[in-house]
């Protein structure tokens, strides 16, 4: 044997079937999903901070955002879901973050299976969480007199269009969750990230409410076109296709500059 | 003879460390080799390029006849891996930490479930086999660990560090289950901080230090390479320690040492215990101790590198090279 600079990828032999990796990407999910089954206390986790963010906002700002908490719910609702959704992606990176750090990664790694499984098996469990407060929050808002004007084909599609814009956005916090060196950290990057993205939208206020300069970036950030998407879906009433169509835009450019990324970074913990 | 494991020349650097500053490694198949060093010495590093989780930066490895880098794919279903923290999912139980990896390897449903079934019962985890890892005391996580590692039944088995921070109960039990897997004609590499976890299960030991394998033979061959036996004597009189050491010196050499009341000697001719006799009994000098040993692990380790095997301090460079 000689000593050789090797930089030549993997052969066929070491090739997984995409079948195969599909299926374990679902092994992988399930992991992801059972433990609430014997962690109960992670569904109420994952249902307090919807709660509470849909009865505070709607019942301690709406008399003054729009003289009543009522009028205020039909506006804000869908922001407060969409701000949950994008709270909820710093979850994905959280788990990867504490695969990373806990060893579980290398094990998995160490088998012969799909390389990307792990990741692609974390965001699918998640989605199923995503839906879990998506639903909490909708019927929680119907029972405080929220008006589903758009039906069901609205909320379905509002429903498929948060969730795809989550998984493209769980991407970028995968990144995050790949690069910090404990979890705590995640979080930290999460709130740093999300609170302003949403709080500078039209998801809690209307845009043009804003100073100019604050304006001009509401206006272009995806925030705001997906706020406005989703509730133009579940009330049926303002433009729909305009934010729609920027949202699925953003969701696939997000996508596009973050996964390579991520798949980088992943490869080069090797 | 035919070899499970071999490595050349491999490199590896993280930023401005270097932790492998070229090693070769050889195991036989169906033996233990034990990789002993200290914090730091890059024994975690050689095991994950073993087990294709880091790429060398030179060298070349084989495990199994495969190449690491460029079959990673073979090499991954050859071989099994438990690392320094044991690695299992804390939420989930223990029963469905081996289902998970049962599935990942691409057991069906009904055969998946006995195997983990069956590891469980074979580790002593049964009864707690229900329960969440996240409750499993130390000893059990390990167990758990290497039961994970086993669902794939491996023909090489990495172990780094299994033992590190077990009590001694948990480690003997650990020993006889490495002992076991031997006999079944596994292959293992065991990385180890501790000379005696090595010099029981190692057929072969490779002592590593500061990225580079810097001794190696079997544990007898290792001790008889370092001045292989030791003698000690303690006077029975602290006051004649001086005069006891420079009889000692002037016979076994310059290595001769004192400490808290004992004068010890490396000594490769075992005549020379007669001769020191000799000189302490025409002196007139009584003794409460007089032995001729074979020197430990601990003292080969020390006169190889220099400086003790377990080092107290743990550096950051050792936490990268944990993480990385």
């Amino acid at each position: 044997m000689s000593t050789v600079t090797v930089t030549v990828d993997v052969t066929p032999a070491a090739k997984i079937r995409p079948w195969d990796g599909l299926q374990q990407t679902c092994t992988l999910a399930w992991r992801n999903l059972v433990q609430i089954k014997h962690n109960p206390m992670e569904l109420m986790d994952l249902s307090v901070q919807p709660i509470m963010f849909v009865l505070l906002f709607t019942y301690v700002f709406g008399g003054q955002m729009a003289g009543s908490p009522d009028a205020y719910l039909q506006y804000a609702l869908p922001g407060i879901i969409v701000q949950n959704a994008l709270f909820a992606t710093m979850n994905t990176a959280m788990g990867l973050n504490i695969d990373l750090t806990k060893g579980v990664l290398d094990r998995l790694r160490s088998l012969p299976i799909a390389r990307s499984a792990p990741l692609m098996g974390r965001v699918v469990a998640d989605l199923g969480k995503q839906l879990w407060s998506l639903l909490l929050m909708l019927g929680l808002g119907m029972l405080m007199g929220f008006d589903v004007d758009g039906g069901v084909p609205g909320v379905l599609g509002a429903a498929g269009l948060l969730l795809a814009f989550a998984v493209a956005m769980s991407w970028m916090t995968l990144l995050i969750g790949m690069l910090v060196s404990e979890p705590e950290k995640v979080m930290t990057f999460g709130f740093v990230l999300v609170m302003p993205l949403t709080f500078t939208s039209s998801a809690f206020v209307r845009a043009d409410t804003m100073p100019g300069w604050l304006r001009a970036w509401a206006d272009v950030n995806p925030v705001t076109r997906l706020a406005d998407a989703v509730r133009g879906l579940m009330t049926g009433s303002g433009a729909v296709a305009g934010p729609v169509m920027w949202s699925l835009l953003w969701a696939a450019g997000i996508a596009v500059v973050f996964v390579p990324l991520v798949m980088r970074a992943y490869r080069a913990r090797s | 003879m035919s070899y499970a494991i071999q490595a050349e020349g491999l490199v590896k650097s993280f930023k401005e460390t270097t932790a492998l500053a070229g090693v070769d490694l050889a195991a036989r198949s169906g033996t233990v080799l034990g990789v002993l060093g200290p914090n730091g010495a890059g024994k975690t590093t050689a095991v994950r390029v073993l087990a294709t989780l880091l790429r060398p930066d030179a060298g070349r490895a084989l495990v199994g006849g495969h190449d690491v880098v460029r079959e990673a794919g073979a090499v991954r279903a050859l071989v099994g891996l438990t690392g320094q923290y044991a690695a299992v999912d804390e939420m989930l139980t223990g029963h469905e930490n081996l289902l998970l990896i049962a599935r990942l390897l691409g057991l069906p449903r009904r055969e998946a479930r006995a195997r983990a079934t069956r590891l469980l019962e074979e580790f002593r985890l049964a009864d707690a086999g229900g329960r969440a890892a996240k409750t499993y005391s130390g000893g059990m996580r390990r167990r758990l660990d290497l039961a994970a590692s086993l669902v794939g039944r491996p023909r090489v088995l990495f172990l780094d560090e299994p033992t590190t921070g077990l009590d001694p109960h948990s480690r003997n039990e650990l020993w006889d289950i490495v002992r076991g897997l031997v006999g079944d004609g596994t292959t293992v590499l065991l990385t180890t901080q501790y000379l005696e976890e090595a010099d029981q299960l190692a057929d072969d030991i490779a002592v590593i230090d500061r990225g580079r394998v810097i001794a190696e033979g079997t544990p007898d061959g290792l001790k008889e390479q370092v001045g292989g036996q030791v003698l000690q004597v303690r006077p029975m009189a602290a006051q004649q320690l001086e005069k006891v050491h420079a009889m000692v010196s002037a016979v076994a050499g310059p290595a001769t040492k004192t400490e808290s009341g004992l004068v010890t000697a490396p000594v490769n001719d075992p005549e020379l215990m007669p001769a020191v006799v000799r000189r302490l009994d025409e002196a007139g000098v009584r003794v409460s101790e007089l032995t001729l040993r074979r020197s430990s692990l601990d003292e080969v380790f020390l006169s190889l590198t220099g400086h003790r095997a377990v080092e107290e301090t743990t550096t950051d460079e050792d936490k990268t090279e944990a993480l990385v």
